[in-house]
Formats: C-alpha cells, sequence, structure tokens
C-alpha cells in the first residue's frame, strides 16, 4: 500500500481524502485503513504543497552545526510554520529527518537539490534564487541554482 | 546468463587486470581508471557534473579510449568531496569542480604529471600525499564492510563478480550445507550491526529451525538514527554483497523470498538496488535454479515511508506488509512469527555485508579481529564538529581517542571537546574521560551509551548538554509511534521539563523527577524506542549534571546556546549603524538612528531569536 500512495502522492503531489478513498475502494480496505497508513508517515502529505519543497535536515550533526537557526530564518522570511506553505504557494518548508549528508553539515534540500555548508546569511540568498527561477516558469529538473556553500567548500580544501 | 562457476570464473578473468590494477599501485594495466565517487555525499557537494565534462574533455583531446571513467560508491572521506581517484598510482584527488577537468586531463593524462594544487595535505606533517593507500584517513581502517566501496563501479555486477562476488554464494550452494554455514556464522562471533549486538548466528539457527515450509529473509536499511549513514554508503557503493549475502541467507534457514526495507529518504540507495536486483535478476543469480543449484530466491523492495519507529524489527515488518509501522510485544520473535505469520530472518544492511568476507575467508580469520565478546570491524560515521567528517572502518576495540583525534583529525577551529554522542537517540554522551576506551558493545553500555548503528557525532565546548538532551527526547517524541503510554505521554513529559530548565524556569527537583520518569519510561515501554529514549538524558544527567544545575540555579547556559536564559546586546564598539538588524527585527525591539549612535536592543521586547545576529555584518551583536 505504501508503494501505491507513494506513486498517487509523485502524481498529484499530496493525497487528499479523496484520493485516498479512491485509492482504498480500488485496493479493497477500508479508506480508515487508507487514512491510517498516511497520517503514520511523515513522507505523505494531506494538504497541497508548494512548487519548491525546502527540507531541512534537523539530523543531529546539522543541529550541532547550526540547523535551528536556519529553519527559523526560513519560517521567518516566509511568516509560516514548519510543514507550512508560503501564501503565495511556491515555498514549503518541512524539518526531516537526517538526510546522511552529515559531511556537508548542515543541509537542506528544495526539490531533492541538495545544498550544504549553509550559514543563516544563505538562507535568503536560496529564496531569491528560486523565487526567480519560479518567476521565469523555466526551472527544470536538472537545473542547477546558486550555490552559496560553494566558496567555502573551496576555502576549506587542502585544511 | 550464468550457469555456474566456469561462468563466473570466465567473467572474472575477463576483468580482474582492471580490478587489480585498482588494488595494487602499479597493477600491470595500461590504461588510466578514474573512480568517480558518485555516494550522496560527494553527489551532493557538486560530483555530479565531473564524469560528463570528464568525458567531454576526454574526447576532445582523442584520449577517450585511453582512459576508464568509472563511478563509484564512497571513499569515506566525505569532507574533502568530490573525490577522484586515478589509477594506476591511485592518486587522490580532492574537492574537485568542473573547472578543474581541463587540468587533471592535460596534466594528469596526457603530460602523465600529477595535478599537485588538488592533492590532499597531511595537516600533521604538512606532506602532500599521492596515494590514498598513504592518506592517514584510509591507511588506518581495515575496510571488510566497505571493501567495495570506492573500488567498483556499483551500478555493473560484472565488476563485482571480478573483484570476487558471487563466489562465495556460488560456493556455499554446492559445497556447503545450511548447518555448516551457519556453525561458520556463529563461530565467527559477528554481532547484530543494527544495534542490537544481537549473535547473528543464534538468529539464524533459530530462523532455520522454526518450523514451516515458507520462510523470508528481511533485510533492515531503515538506517533511521540522525547522522548515521553507513548502511547507506554501502547500498550506494556496494548494492550486490547485500543482495549475495541475503540469497546465501535464505539458502541457510530456508527461505524463498527476501524483502529489502529502505528508507524512501535515499533515492540513490534506491536506484541502485533496483539496478541490482535487475541485473542479478537478468544474470540468473537471483530467481530459480540459482547456478543450477535448484535453490530459488527473489528479492523484492520495500520503501520505508519516513517514520524511526521502523527500525525496530517488528515494526519495520509491519510496515513491509504496508500497515502502519507499530511495534508489538515479543515474543514470539520474528524468526517464529514475521512477515506474514511466517517464520522471518532479519539483519541490516552492515550485518550482511560482513557475510560474504566471513564465509569466504573463514571464521577464524574474521574473529581474530576485534575484542573477546565483539569480534569483527566496525562502521562509524564521523559527524558534527570533528575535521574528517566520513565514514571509517575500524577493528572493535579501537579507542574513541584513535577513532576522534587520530583518523578523525580532532575538533576543528582549535576548539576543546567536550562529548561524543553514540548510539543516536537511543544512545548517550560520553565526556573526555572515556577517549580511552577501547569501543565494543559491553565496553559502551557500561559508560551509559550504546554501540546503536554507529554514528558518533562529535561536540565541542559551543553545545549545550542539556539542549543536546532536548533535541534527543524532541526527536523521540516526535517519533513515539503512540501506541504505549509510557513513551507516548512520558517522553512528552520529560520534553517538558527540559523546557522548563532550557527557559529559565528549571528547580532541583526537576531532575529527580527526570530521573524518576526516564526509569519508569524504560521499564514500562513497549518497545526498543521507548525503553532507550530517556538513555541521552540519563547519561547527560551522569556526566554533565554541572551544566543542568547552571541552568536552574544561576540561570545560565555555559555554552551560550539555550535562547531563554541568553539577552542580546549590541557592541557599542563594532556598531556601524547600518540599520540591517532593526529591519530583520520582528519585534520591533531594536531602536537606534541610521549613520548615527549605535543601537540598543530593549531587551523586555527581545524575542530572543537571534535573526539581528545573524543579519549583523560586524558581528556586533551577540548573545551573553
Amino acid at each position: 500500500m505504501i508503494r501505491i500512495l507513494k506513486e498517487a502522492q509523485d502524481i498529484s503531489g499530496y493525497l487528499p481524502e479523496e484520493v485516498q478513498d479512491y485509492i482504498a475502494g480500488r485496493i479493497g480496505v477500508p479508506v480508515s485503513e487508507v487514512n491510517g497508513v498516511v497520517t503514520f508517515y511523515s513522507l505523505f502529505n494531506t494538504d497541497p504543497v508548494g512548487r519548491y519543497g525546502i527540507n531541512v535536515c534537523m539530523g543531529t550533526a546539522c543541529y550541532v552545526q547550526g540547523a535551528r537557526g536556519i529553519m527559523e530564518d526560513f519560517r521567518r522570511e516566509l511568516a509560516l510554520e514548519d510543514g507550512d506553505t508560503s501564501a503565495d504557494g511556491v515555498f514549503t518548508v518541512k524539518s526531516t529527518r537526517c538526510l546522511g549528508a552529515c559531511g556537508l553539515a548542515p543541509v537542506i534540500t528544495v526539490n531533492g537539490e541538495v545544498h550544504g555548508n549553509l550559514g543563516r546569511k544563505d538562507v535568503s540568498k536560496i529564496l531569491r534564487s528560486y523565487r526567480k527561477l519560479h518567476g521565469a516558469g523555466e526551472k527544470r529538473d536538472d537545473q542547477r541554482v546558486e550555490r552559496p556553500g560553494a566558496d567555502q567548500e573551496q576555502a576549506t580544501a587542502g585544511n | 546468463m550464468i550457469r555456474g562457476l566456469k561462468d563466473l570464473e570466465q567473467i572474472r578473468n575477463r576483468l580482474r587486470p582492471e580490478i587489480d590494477a585498482r588494488r595494487r599501485p602499479g597493477g600491470d594495466f595500461s590504461r588510466h581508471q578514474v573512480m568517480i565517487c558518485s555516494g550522496t555525499g560527494c553527489t551532493s557537494s557538486g560530483g555530479m557534473p565531473l564524469k560528463d565534462e570528464l568525458d567531454r574533455r576526454l574526447a576532445e583531446r582523442g584520449i577517450l579510449d585511453d582512459v576508464k571513467v568509472v563511478k563509484t560508491g564512497c571513499f569515506g572521506f566525505c569532507k574533502l568531496g568530490p573525490i577522484l581517484v586515478v589509477h594506476p598510482g591511485a592518486v587522490f584527488y580532492h574537492n574537485v569542480s568542473v573547472t578543474d577537468i581541463p587540468d587533471i586531463v592535460s596534466d594528469h593524462f596526457v603530460n602523465k604529471k600529477v595535478v599537485d594544487r588538488l592533492l590532499y595535505e597531511d595537516p600533521g606533517t604538512g606532506v602532500k600525499e599521492r596515494n590514498i593507500h598513504r592518506i592517514h584517513f584510509f591507511s588506518t581502517q581495515v575496510r571488510l564492510a566497505l571493501r567495495h566501496c570506492g573500488l567498483i563501479n556499483p551500478e555493473d555486477i560484472y565488476e563485482y563478480i571480478a573483484a570476487g562476488g558471487y563466489f562465495t554464494l556460488e560456493d556455499c550452494l554446492h559445497r556447503r550445507n545450511p548447518g555448516q554455514i551457519i556453525g561458520d556464522i556463529k563461530k565467527s562471533g559477528l554481532r547484530g550491526r543494527g544495534g542490537g549486538g544481537f549473535p547473528v548466528g543464534l538468529k539464524w539457527e533459530a530462523a532455520r529451525a522454526a518450523p514451516g515450509a515458507v520462510k523470508y529473509v528481511v533485510c533492515n536499511a531503515d538506517e533511521g538514527d540522525p547522522g548515521a549513514f553507513m548502511d547507506r554508503s554501502i547500498l550506494e557503493g556496494d548494492p550486490h554483497s547485500v543482495l549475495e549475502a541475503m540469497t546465501i541467507a535464505g539458502y541457510a534457514v530456508g527461505a524463498g523470498e527476501g524483502y529489502i526495507y529502505v528508507r524512501a529518504e535515499y533515492p540513490i540507495a534506491l536506484d541502485r538496488l533496483e539496478r541490482a536486483i535487475k541485473q542479478s535478476g537478468d544474470l540468473g543469480l537471483l530467481g530459480g535454479n540459482i547456478l543450477g543449484s535448484g535453490f530459488g530466491f527473489e528479492i523484492d523492495i520495500r520503501i520505508g515511508a519516513g517514520a524511526f519507529v521502523c527500525g525496530e524489527e517488528t515494526a519495520l515488518l509491519k510496515s513491509a506488509m504496508g500497515m502502519r509501522g507499530e511495534p508489538r510485544p515479543r515474543p514470539p520473535y520474528p524468526a517464529q512469527c514475521g512477515l506474514w505469520g511466517k517464520p522471518t530472518l532479519l539483519n541490516n544492511v552492515e550485518t550482511f555485508a560482513n557475510i560474504p568476507v566471513i564465509l569466504s575467508r573463514g571464521p577464524d580469520w574474521y574473529a581474530s579481529l576485534g575484542t573477546e565478546n565483539s569480534k569483527g570491524t566496525k562502521v562509524f560515521s564521523l559527524a558534527g564538529k570533528i575535521v574528517n567528517t566520513g565514514l571509517i572502518e575500524v577493528p572493535m576495540g579501537t579507542t574513541l581517542r584513535r577513532i576522534i583525534f587520530d583518523i578523525g583529525g580532532g575538533i576543528p577551529n582549535g576548539k576543546k571537546f567536550k562529548a561524543v554522542q553514540t548510539g543516536g537517540p537511543s544512545g548517550g554522551c560520553l565526556p573526555g574521560k572515556y577517549l580511552d576506551t577501547p569501543v565494543d558493545y559491553e565496553s559502551l553500555k557500561t559508560a551509559g551509551s550504546i554501540m546503536g548503528s554507529g554514528g558518533l557525532i562529535v561536540m565541542d565546548e559551543d553545545d549545550c548538554m542539556v539542549d543536546i538532551a532536548k533535541f534527543y527526547l524532541q526527536f523521540s517524541q516526535d517519533e513515539s509511534c503512540g501506541k504505549c503510554t509510557p513513551c507516548r505521554v512520558g517522553t512528552r513529559r520529560m520534553l517538558e521539563i527540559l523546557e522548563r530548565i532550557t527557559g529559565g524556569g528549571g528547580e532541583m527537583k526537576d531532575l529527580m523527577e527526570l530521573e524518576e520518569l526516564s526509569r519508569e519510561i524504560m521499564d514500562a515501554s513497549l518497545c526498543g524506542l521507548g525503553q532507550t529514549a530517556p538513555n541521552p538524558v540519563l547519561s547527560t544527567l551522569l556526566h554533565f549534571r554541572d551544566e543542568y544545575e547552571a541552568h536552574i540555579v544561576n540561570k545560565e547556559c555555559p555554552a551560550g546556546v539555550c535562547r531563554g536564559l541568553l539577552e542580546y546586546a549590541v557592541d557599542e564598539d563594532k556598531c556601524i549603524s547600518c540599520g540591517l538588524c532593526v529591519r530583520a527585527c520582528v519585534a520591533d525591539a531594536i531602536s537606534g538612528e541610521k549613520k548615527g549612535r549605535p543601537y540598543f536592543i530593549d531587551r523586555q521586547k527581545c524575542l530572543k531569536c537571534g535573526a539581528c545576529e545573524a543579519k549583523c555584518p560586524k558581528g556586533a551583536i551577540c548573545a551573553h
């Protein structure tokens, strides 16, 4: 069932009651059971999500390197709470479990693309560059955006 | 289609020179080989476009056929990613960007000269090391579970076979009976690498002895501990070793089907596993009548959808069946009653990755590594405040000091070591006095922590241990499935107390209450999550009680982390009255005049969010 729900969410972005109801009917289980699974796992959303899903890693390695401040800045800049979508529907910000890229802590992903070695000053830069992409309406999955951590990565080379 | 030993040997002999040239410096393989790390770490730090650029530049020079470019799994030195290793010579290039590729092509491949500026400089000696095997970080390791990570292309089953893969399976199916295999695993002393440390051989024996015609083998790849990424690296770098081991396990316990339960947060690992299963199936190394033995085995993937509790075995099995991942009381254990009520053998990724090595090199050799009760090697992920973040594999019994200060390179920025956290949310924080403890299952337990899956998070003087305890408890409380009350409500109550302490409202009796609640939650919870959730609090109370007392009695956070106890102020000497902080403040707490006198923060209004501190270009705002 989890795989079906995941594929359904990949299509519609989230799993509203109608979708849950449809899936329950097709695989022949009560809708309560489907809803039980949907609400149990953090992968599934029951509300619409923004164009860009920002996941802020809250694993320990990121936490001790300042992930909390980064999360707070996203919340403040976009005026939302953890898990919410910005009023213009462009960004959804969620804290996530460890992404396993601890070597780049603190790390966030935006629609799966990883940004590492972040500082609090990078938050508004990242939002600006994705806003620009959104405005241009040209976002392709393989397109790369400004990488604020890159300078720092270079600077630490050889240390 | 591979029908038997002859076919395997044919493949190995054909590709062997290439693999040997990667293993031995100065191998006789004449072509250059470039190994590009394509694990999550290096991919995230910009490693993906390197291969395309390399191919393009090589084609431009007309030497595409002289150089073989191979995507490999993780080398482990994630801090220095993206990493390239060039054979022959095993030359290690780090922090490689697309703009470095032209130099590598022209200097290394055309002019046969090493690109000096991309070499690793040992911070201790200042010497630049060319050869990866001479770099201290690598030369101090013993890589068994990670044996193929960085050596072969994980997306190519032929490379795995050329490196010796699937020969152990062939040997087991044709020349050993299940009893012998299980006997060898028992003799090796291998214990479950997922955290519990249960003897693997006994688990296999129990699954074999359980009555029933239908049995299952399940691989736990739901690596949930924050800061742990060893299983991910094995799946990304050597997925076939897990498939081979699961098939051997199926043969040993009498199972015909296997499932790998893997986190959805690991897209690269998932992709490589799917390819590996497809390739093995195509070549007849999975499916019916494997290698002409008459034994059949199938493997399928189940995706974990983001619930930490699913690392617990009974919860994992429920989730693998598509249900809510809630644990159930044991016994019956999965070996008697697991997936769909059938006997099920459950081991984690690292455990499986060790199986082919043990069976090919012999249990006695394996048991010669490690300590009396913890045999073999262990993979650790180094993260947090440590210079060499990454993945290492060392024999059990290596001391924490050697891991953190020698291999890990110590604490960055000249800061002082405060603690190392092992075992994730189920483990504890150990202070400096345990640095010389040899690490094994028992010694960590005695010290008040656990081995867990092998995540080591290092903390320095800037980390507040009360805040860390709160962080872990918050995690456990979020991830509690809610089925049993002690865990669901107990962790919430503990969290409230910790929030009170870090907010400045704590009293000394709170500490007693924390200890009492911890004991009750540990006694009364249903599964491992609840039974171990208080560990981070208990271990910090044991080793860092003075920090708790400073929060409660003096109302101060010695590390300067807990916002509720801090006061923000502007350093008048540094302030250039630019006004950026005023714009950042949502509470309207900062006053001043642009280009006038230094700014001032009203402590009554200040929410202590730290936004002004982050915005200040001169570092004039800080918390005390």
